[in-house]
């Protein structure tokens, strides 16, 4: 099969050019082979940093005018940077490691960009190819250890096999359902002499994906959305992913259905948009969760019934007809049996669901919804997304993520780490736009954003970047602010710093009798809770901050909060961070407590939403 | 609680047998047995795996989560009425003078064959069903069991249909 032939993914994804005559053979090393197959496919940037194994790919890259590389200061960050960079572009995000804990310390982003589908792919030295196997320095069986989390890997012992390998790597990572493809090759292998062509023929004959739904499938969900009461369009990543909003926007409005779009889905649909009625799942807003909950009919496009947005699978949705539109076959019926599945690409999908529900309606099948709008807006003005302001005087988190939201310049694109402060800045911040979200949503990967923001902004050097940190997730990986100030690459952080591992100590709030075990990470008036925090001070993240080559800030009091803002937006020639020392016993609310059912919706601490059907009101 | 045949065609390349038996402990699926071997196309092997599927995890699942793997080309699942499925076991039972004749009876019974014979033992070689053997086991047991080695499942559809037939175009093409 050729390369054409196999390419029939919707995405506009780099991939090996393969029109016109392939090129003539180069005489070059393995080394040089890697460099010039990344130049062909497209990957116009890397993050990584080398060691023995790799060495020998990092002295062609020297001289490549096609490929920048970006030296981070740890792997971690240099896989999260090219998962940031691959969201905010839609390109395959690249990273490069060495054998050994080089290789290991991708694991964790690895695993991150498996579980929320992003395009990545991964390339390690390895020992060389008689030492594989012999407990050489530095070797750690990396294809082994990445095999659960990579969509696919490979060991590459030969030279002639590096370009197929990369032209295979990037069409997997970039077709079907994108995820991580990890290349490791062996030392021996870099330095072999061989020659290059491109483009190689792929030799994948087990790799098919299905993008075209079938129209019959097609014909069954239109029916059941124009016969529905009571339907709810439950949008995924897998939408973004698809580069599918824009349809989306038309089914939406042809429709006339309430759309809700999950974590991942977040800049989707706009979230100024009429039907738009927010965010579902443990922290979404009453209105997404309920409107799932009393429905009689969810269209999940490119979304997985995770468990964060079904709560108690058992009682999820039990009135609802399920349309189960994905590019996995794996996903449909995984978590929720569906009534019409369909396998394919979202944008395919959608485009295809539009025509059909066009039909009905020339046919004079026209969903009527009103009743259903009813209800709908009345949640939605009685239980909107809101917060208290601290009674002290001190800054309420947020807030401080709300204005941040507000003031930003227009496509500012915002990475979250993962806690509260994530939660915050998916309810608070307005999505108007896709790709302009960044989030750990499937793994939960702590220290997400700073790195994830450092790769957006490398693909994205027009957009304001802003990553919403906390303060515990700040110092994990911080040092890559090191790399944004060598680097030329002006992102702008947040610390949302309660002094506190904020999510788990609000889990210990409501259910571990307010004991605070190893969740402080203040040196203030300590945790016996009599005194408020103030915040993480040590580490002093301004002069952290100052001393990685950034202009830092503090901001303590609600009175200084739009000066901070503004001043971090207008300094555009290196690093902003501002360390907001925020209030800390703030929590997320609307919350669906673990294991429990999203009928158990809880608007703010013991006021559960009145849906009519409590008999003792 | 429930037994299925997997037959697995995959490419025959290194590893593959380590992706697939990962995925089915990963995914929480239990391998009652294996049996691994090259096609009639020599860059093709077929694995055939039963597995015990309990009711909370359906079939469907790990079909899916197999398919998706890059590296295979094709699974089937063979239904027993419609498939023909062997076992090939070797088994080490002790036997004297006195009880040799009582297990060659035995093993002619099971249509079976002696392959060794030593003073206190006779090494049997038998294939069949799963069922069968189990059988003739139970008969030999009390004359005293010393040694057993038992091969997965294998399996193969009747009739004149093949299953690996598009499999192999799909390869010639990608050639």
């Amino acid at each position: 099969m050729t390369m054409t032939e196999q390419a029939t993914g919707a995405h506009p994804q780099p991939r090996p050019r393969s029109g016109g005559q392939p090129s003539a053979p180069e005489h070059v090393t393995g080394a040089q082979s890697l460099i010039r197959s990344l130049e062909e496919v497209g990957a116009d940037t890397v993050f990584g940093i080398p060691g023995g194994a790799i060495l020998p790919a990092y002295d062609p890259l020297m001289d490549s005018t096609r490929v920048r590389h970006v030296l981070v200061r740890h792997e971690q960050g240099a896989g999260h940077a090219a998962t940031g960079y691959a969201q905010a572009t839609g390109k395959v995000g690249v990273c490069m490691a060495t054998s050994g804990p080089g290789a290991t310390n991708l694991v964790t982003p690895i695993a991150d960009a498996h579980m929320d589908s992003v395009p990545l792919v991964a390339i390690t030295g390895q020992v060389a190819s008689k030492a594989i196997g012999t407990d050489a320095f530095q070797e750690a069986d990396i294809v082994g250890i990445t095999m659960p989390v990579t969509k696919h890997n490979f060991l590459v012992t030969r030279a002639e096999d590096i370009p197929r390998v990369i032209a295979q790597a990037f069409h997997i990572a970039s077709t079907g359902r994108p995820g991580p493809v990890l290349v490791d090759i062996a030392k021996d292998a870099l330095q072999a002499k061989t020659t290059f062509s491109w483009p190689p023929v792929m030799d994948l004959p087990g790799y098919r994906p299905v993008t075209k739904p079938h129209a019959k499938q097609i014909r069954e969900a239109a029916k059941l959305i124009t016969a529905a009461k009571r339907p709810v369009l439950y949008v995924g990543g897998g939408v973004i992913k698809a580069h599918a909003t824009g349809e989306l926007k038309v089914l939406a409005e042809l429709t006339g259905a309430p759309v809700v779009t999950t974590l991942m889905a977040r800049g989707a649909f706009p979230d100024s948009h009429e039907l738009h009625v927010g965010m579902p799942g443990m922290h979404g807003s009453v209105t997404a969760v309920t409107a799932l909950q009393k429905s009689d009919l969810i269209v999940a496009l490119g979304a997985r019934f995770d468990d964060r947005v079904t709560g108690k699978l058992d009682s999820f949705a039990p009135y609802a007809k399920i349309v189960h539109a994905d590019i996995d076959p794996a996903e449909i019926g995984k978590n929720r049996a569906a009534d019409v599945p369909i396998v394919g690409d979202a944008r395919e999908v959608i485009a295809d669901l539009v025509q059909a529900v066009q039909k009905e309606h020339s046919e004079g099948h026209t969903g009527d919804y009103t009743a259903w709008w009813k209800d709908l807006n009345r949640w939605r003005e009685t239980y909107p997304l809101g917060y208290d302001q601290p009674d002290d005087g001190s800054l309420s988190p947020q807030q401080v993520i709300e204005r941040i939201g507000q003031l930003a310049p227009e496509n500012t694109i915002f990475a979250a780490g993962v806690g509260q402060h994530q939660m915050w800045a998916s309810q608070f911040i307005k999505y108007e736009k896709p790709a302009t979200w960044l989030n750990s949503g499937g793994a939960g990967t702590m220290g997400y954003a700073v790195p994830a923001a450092m790769g957006a902004k490398a693909g994205a050097p027009e957009q304001t970047v802003w990553a919403i940190d906390g303060d515990g997730c700040f110092q994990m990986t911080n040092q890559e602010l090191t790399t944004c100030a060598l680097n030329n690459i002006p992102i702008k952080v947040a610390i949302i710093n309660n002094g506190a591992l904020g999510m788990v100590r609000q889990w210990q709030t409501l259910f571990y009798n307010q004991r605070y075990s190893n969740t402080v990470l203040h040196s203030g008036p300590e945790a016996d809770g009599k005194q408020p925090s103030a915040g993480t001070r040590i580490p002093d993240f301004v002069k952290l901050s100052e001393a990685m080559g950034c202009y830092a800030i503090r901001c303590e009091s609600p009175d200084d909060l739009d000066k901070v803002i503004e001043e971090a937006n207008s300094i555009n020639d290196r690093p902003v961070v501002i360390d907001f020392i925020v209030h800390e016993d703030a929590m997320v609310w609307p919350m669906v407590a673990a294991g429990t059912s999203n009928d158990e919706v809880m608007f703010a601490r013991d006021v559960r939403p009145d849906f009519g059907d409590n008999e003792d009101d | 609680m429930s037994k299925h045949t997997l037959s697995v065609l995959v490419e025959n390349k290194p590893g593959v047998l380590a992706r697939i038996t990962a995925l089915f402990s990963r995914r929480g699926f239990n391998i009652d047995s294996l049996a691994v071997g090259v096609t009639e196309h020599p860059d093709i092997s077929r694995i055939t795996i039963v597995v015990n599927v309990i009711e909370a995890l359906p079939l469907e699942q790990v079909t899916k989560q197999l398919n998706k793997l890059v590296n295979v080309l094709k699974i089937v699942e063979l239904e027993p009425g419609s498939a023909v499925q062997r076992e090939l076991v070797l088994v080490k039972v002790r036997a004297d003078n006195e009880t040799r004749s009582q297990i060659v009876e035995i093993v002619q019974l099971f249509r079976a064959k002696t392959v060794d014979v030593s003073p206190e033992a006779v090494t049997i070689e038998a294939t069949g069903s799963s069922d069968k053997l189990t059988a003739m086991l139970k008969m030999l047991e009390p004359y005293g069991i010393k040694e057993l080695v038992q091969s997965g499942t294998i399996a193969i559809g009747r009739g004149a249909r093949s299953i690996t037939d598009r499999s192999l175009r799909a390869l010639d093409r990608s050639a």
